[in-house]
């Protein structure tokens, strides 16, 4: 790499405008109230029952927001699932607890949990302890969620994040509990045991939909639209590639191993 | 020989490893001493190493060396911890914001080299010409998989129709038989935790024996 400019991450610079190029236009159009479809999920329909099914048995909510730090985009992906769960949770004045693992996803649930109370109107029903920090060691972390759960007995349990070796030893104990479980994560290692043991599963990038899912908000489901349009360009190039490849043509295949 | 030291640790790992164990029948005084001694233990444990390993050699021993550009970090830090304060509490979102959009642009060039291309990359293979008919079977479903499980990940159009239908359901297919074969091999590896903690009090009995000089 000589200067400022790296020749041979061309391709690299050449994907990133085309995705972002790909949502900003189906953002920009929907900023222009352009309508797009998006098809339901079952995992996220769940999400209101599980509420639903929490307010009439009068036992909190759990919301386990994964083991990854911020720097995890799916750590992002289920604050923004926390915001609309706190927000439901808030509005019928119930106790959301959200035990983390790390500090700097505390500071940021914390900040989410206490706006949804203060945005429905209850801020003083937020508790600090609501949203606490366990510890940063990952089975440390799972034998204190699993504590929670067996003497909070919470009715609804949501698993959202970046999960590890400790994904069945929640979920299990969850289920144990007698809570609806709903899961998420895009770690593909730890899904089955999440499909296996919980209600409903937010299977890989169903995960960073369901944040545009939630909110309905147009501008959101304008992006999911323009990552639907990448994923189209993406199967053009690996049928148009592979046959390309299969003939003899191995230039597009050299072009994405740049 | 072990010490009395070593001695009266491999039995305090035992008793709390039994104590975990105890969680198997139900929520007991046992398991719940286990559990609050792990978490405690290790919340300290990463508290020291995050000290030692994080804060002391990438911020406090530069600041000590007179390299003030850490400063920056040091005061974004403090900004955190204002949140202590409910009446500063909102400073602590600017250095909240800043990690964010940190972390998220440094992740594009590798999720877009490692996740995107590298992958598009590897999925374009030989349908045809192989020297082996099993290389061109593997070819074959790989691209089906690969083409079947995007269709299935399509937010914009319903799962319906001859072709977009059928694809998402061998999209399903072809996730589920992944899970199915991960969740084996995870069992096993757990079998073999398991297996680690039997020798592990094996272990005990044998150098207690050793130690009592009854072996």
């Amino acid at each position: 790499m000589d200067g400022f400019f790296c020749i041979d991450k061309l391709n690299n610079l050449i994907g990133v405008l085309l995705i972002s190029g790909c949502i900003a236009w189906h953002t920009w159009q929907a900023h222009r109230g352009r309508r797009s479809f998006i098809r339901s999920l079952p995992a996220l329909s769940a999400i209101e029952d599980a509420v639903g099914r929490a307010v009439e048995m009068g036992r909190p909510v759990l919301y386990i927001p994964g083991i990854a730090d911020i720097d995890d985009a799916q750590t992002l992906a289920s604050v923004s699932v926390l915001e609309r769960v706190a927000e439901d949770v808030a509005a019928y004045d119930m106790p959301l607890l959200v035990p983390n693992c790390c500090s700097m996803v505390m500071s940021m649930t914390q900040e989410v949990v206490r706006s949804a109370y203060a945005k429905a109107g209850h801020p003083e029903s937020f508790q600090s302890d609501y949203v606490r920090y366990l510890c940063d060691e990952q089975f440390g972390f799972a034998a204190g969620a699993s504590g929670i759960m067996m003497r909070e007995r919470p009715a609804a349990i949501f698993y959202i994040g970046n999960f590890l070796g400790e994904a069945l030893i929640l979920a299990e104990n969850g289920n144990a509990s007698g809570a609806v479980q709903v899961a998420g994560t895009a770690t593909v290692s730890q899904l089955p045991f999440f499909v296996a043991s919980c209600d409903y599963t937010l299977i890989g990038e169903e995960l960073y939909a369901a944040s545009a899912y939630l909110s309905q908000d147009p501008m959101q489901i304008g992006s999911l639209k323009g990552q639907d349009m990448v994923k189209a360009v993406i199967m053009v190039i690996i049928v148009v590639g592979t046959i390309l490849y299969s003939l003899g043509f191995t230039w597009i295949k050299d072009l994405l191993a740049a | 020989m072990d010490s009395n030291l070593d001695i009266l640790g491999l039995w305090i790992g035992a008793a709390l490893s039994l104590c975990i164990f105890s969680f198997l029948y139900r929520d007991n005084p046992l398991y719940r001493l286990a559990e609050h001694v792990f978490v405690g233990v290790s919340a300290g444990y990463c508290m020291c190493v995050g000290y030692w390993q994080v804060l002391h050699p990438n911020l406090i021993a530069r600041l000590q060396q007179g390299d003030w550009r850490y400063a920056f970090a040091a005061v974004l830090g403090t900004m955190l911890l204002l949140r202590l304060w409910p009446k500063y509490a909102w400073m602590g979102r600017w250095p909240l914001a800043f990690m964010v959009g940190i972390y998220a642009g440094y992740n594009i060039v590798y999720t877009m080299q490692a996740q995107v291309l590298a992958q598009i990359g590897d999925t374009i293979l030989k349908l045809w010409g192989n020297a082996d008919w099993t290389i061109t079977l593997k070819n074959w479903l790989i691209l089906i998989g690969v083409l079947s499980s995007l269709t299935y990940f399509y937010f914009s159009v319903e799962h319906k129709g001859i072709i977009i239908g059928n694809a998402a359901r061998v999209g399903i297919w072809v996730l589920m038989i992944t899970f199915g074969a991960t969740f084996g091999y995870t069992v096993m590896a757990r079998v073999s935790l398991l297996v680690g903690r039997v020798m592990f009090f094996q272990d005990v009995w044998m150098r207690t024996a050793r130690w009592l000089g009854v072996a």
